[in-house]
């Protein structure tokens, strides 16, 4: 059973410095007020996980929280390059990172593996390209028709963090509008953590909601507004303007450690 | 009323494409501008599929991202990651997709991963996203790059995604069940892979665009059609429609 909590009690108790953990959202619901409180909370050595790394990760990657990120598209949608991730991997600034790179129905399938319990996943993917020489898949064949398929590792992060718009007191948690990827990456996930628009009463299932049930979970916490700026779809709107300006503010090393220290790290700490 | 760019030709080239097209994989940029544009004026009934897991939706602005809220409310269902590349994608559901890239070989095998060697890249690029399945497994693929020596290169410095791989017979041998690239549609002109040798060739040229400026932007020996067509300019209805998508 889900137990609600305080951002700060809930990130503290289930992510520690070298653990995996997967922030996901798709385009939508990025989980950004708990990836913030992880780097108040100085978490380190972390192998950050997720389809699409866009300003929440470049972030987390250019205060160096990361030594390994697991991704499938790393970009600034709509706007352009995440310029933090590409330092640390063109220049290694401020620290050198490993990379492992999928595509993304490689890394959606590796996630539904992980959600299924099972070891790996099959697809027709990767073939021809030159990213299985760099990434973990295997060429296998099918036993009923010989068709030949490419296997993907599970994945299981340590830790899951997504961000939905309502939960109930009991810790059941409903989300709605682009699900992406993440049910599948809380039940792949040996830990979990939602936060949360709303907390209601009584959760009233929707036509097309996600509903994950509070005995999969491990915390929720209620944290208004925490997806911004990206979007709670039908509560609040996505920032396009940040994601321009983050374009900007991203490009320099010293503006950017200003505008953390000034924005996140110099922000209340959550209890 | 002002001429049309190149761009604007391009993005008009792009939706003209997409007439007889059921359903469309779009990204963000010059794409989803070209597809919105077509289901306004070409094909109303122009399914557009957008990877944030949206199908059908019918968006009245050029989104910023591929997950804009507009996606969601307008869609006629939307669907997981997981779910769209499983059974809309790899199943081989969408017809026509919508590729860029930053680089593009003569048989449009396409790279998005890195300039540079792959361990130490001059620029490190987004990376392959949904491309290398959507390349595989969509209908055809209609590739959207700007015309330049730097997109244009003899060789990739990676294959993020397969066009025709290394000419007649790639696909089939890699196990692939789309047709692959029909069309390179640059700001330039439109190149068509050749039907016996899958080399793209120059098909057409847009308004007030020399030959020669062609060759020079592509870094291989660009072979050119006996047939080489004038681009037909956009109409006014088109180029209304396209600037109402883009002022807003």
């Amino acid at each position: 059973m889900a137990e609600l909590t305080g951002l700060g009690e809930g990130l503290r108790e289930l992510v520690s410095d070298g653990d995996s953990v997967a922030l996901e959202g798709f385009t939508h619901l990025i989980p950004f007020a708990a990836g913030h409180e992880l780097l108040r909370q100085g978490r380190a050595e972390l192998e950050l996980i997720r389809m699409t790394p866009d300003v929440l990760y470049d972030q987390m990657i250019g205060m160096g929280a990361a030594r390994k990120l697991v991704f499938s598209y790393g970009g600034n949608p709509g706007v352009g390059s995440l310029h933090r991730f590409r330092d640390a991997i063109e220049h290694g600034w401020p620290r050198e990172i490993e990379v492992e790179e999928h595509s993304h129905a490689g890394m959606a399938n590796a996630y539904a593996a992980g959600a299924s319990g099972l070891p790996c996943a099959l697809l027709r993917g990767y073939v021809g390209t030159d990213l299985i020489a760099r990434t973990r898949v295997e060429p296998v064949v099918c036993p009923f028709t010989g068709e030949r398929l490419v296997a993907v590792p599970a994945l299981r992060p340590d830790v899951a963090i997504v961000h939905a718009q309502e939960a109930d007191r009991r810790g059941n948690v409903q989300l709605w509008g682009i699900p992406g990827v993440q049910k599948e990456a809380l039940l792949a996930a040996s830990r979990t953590l939602v936060t949360v628009e709303r907390v209601l009463d009584e959760l009233e299932p929707r036509p097309g909601g996600v509903v994950i049930p509070t005995w999969q979970l491990d915390a929720v916490a209620h944290v208004p507004r925490g997806s911004l700026p990206s979007y709670s779809h039908g509560v609040t709107d996505r920032d396009n303007d940040f994601y321009r300006f983050w374009d900007q503010v991203s490009r320099d090393r010293d503006a950017f450690a200003a505008w953390m220290s000034e924005h996140v790290l110099g922000g209340v700490a959550a209890r | 009323m002002i001429a049309a760019s190149l761009g604007e030709v391009q993005t008009v080239v792009a939706a003209r494409r997409l007439r007889e097209a059921s359903s469309v994989f779009i990204g963000v940029g010059r794409p989803s501008t070209a597809a919105i544009l077509a289901r306004r004026v070409h094909n109303p009934g122009l399914v557009l599929v957008y990877e944030s897991g949206t199908v059908g939706a019918k968006p009245t602005r050029v989104p910023l991202s591929i997950g804009d809220g507009e996606l969601a409310e307008t869609a006629d269902f939307i669907v997981s990651v997981p779910e769209m590349f499983n059974y809309w994608i790899g199943a081989g559901r969408i017809e026509v997709a919508f590729l860029g890239a930053a680089q593009v070989d003569r048989f449009a095998n396409l790279n998005s991963t890195v300039i540079g060697a792959y361990d130490h890249p001059k620029a490190r690029l987004p990376g392959a996203g949904g491309a290398p399945e959507i390349a595989a497994a969509c209908g055809e693929v209609i590739v959207i790059v700007p015309h330049a020596r730097r997109t244009f290169v003899e060789k990739l410095d990676f294959v993020t995604s397969v066009g025709h791989g290394t000419g007649p017979g790639s696909r089939r041998q890699l196990g692939f069940r789309g047709a692959g690239p029909s069309a390179v549609i640059t700001d330039l002109g439109v190149l068509e892979p050749d039907p016996a040798t899958c080399e793209l060739t120059l098909t057409a040229m847009h308004p007030g665009v020399e030959l020669e400026a062609i060759r020079a932007a592509t870094g291989w020996d660009l072979h050119v059609s006996d047939d080489l067509k004038p681009t037909e300019p956009p109409t006014v209805q088109e180029l209304t429609v396209l600037r109402g998508l883009t002022s807003r």
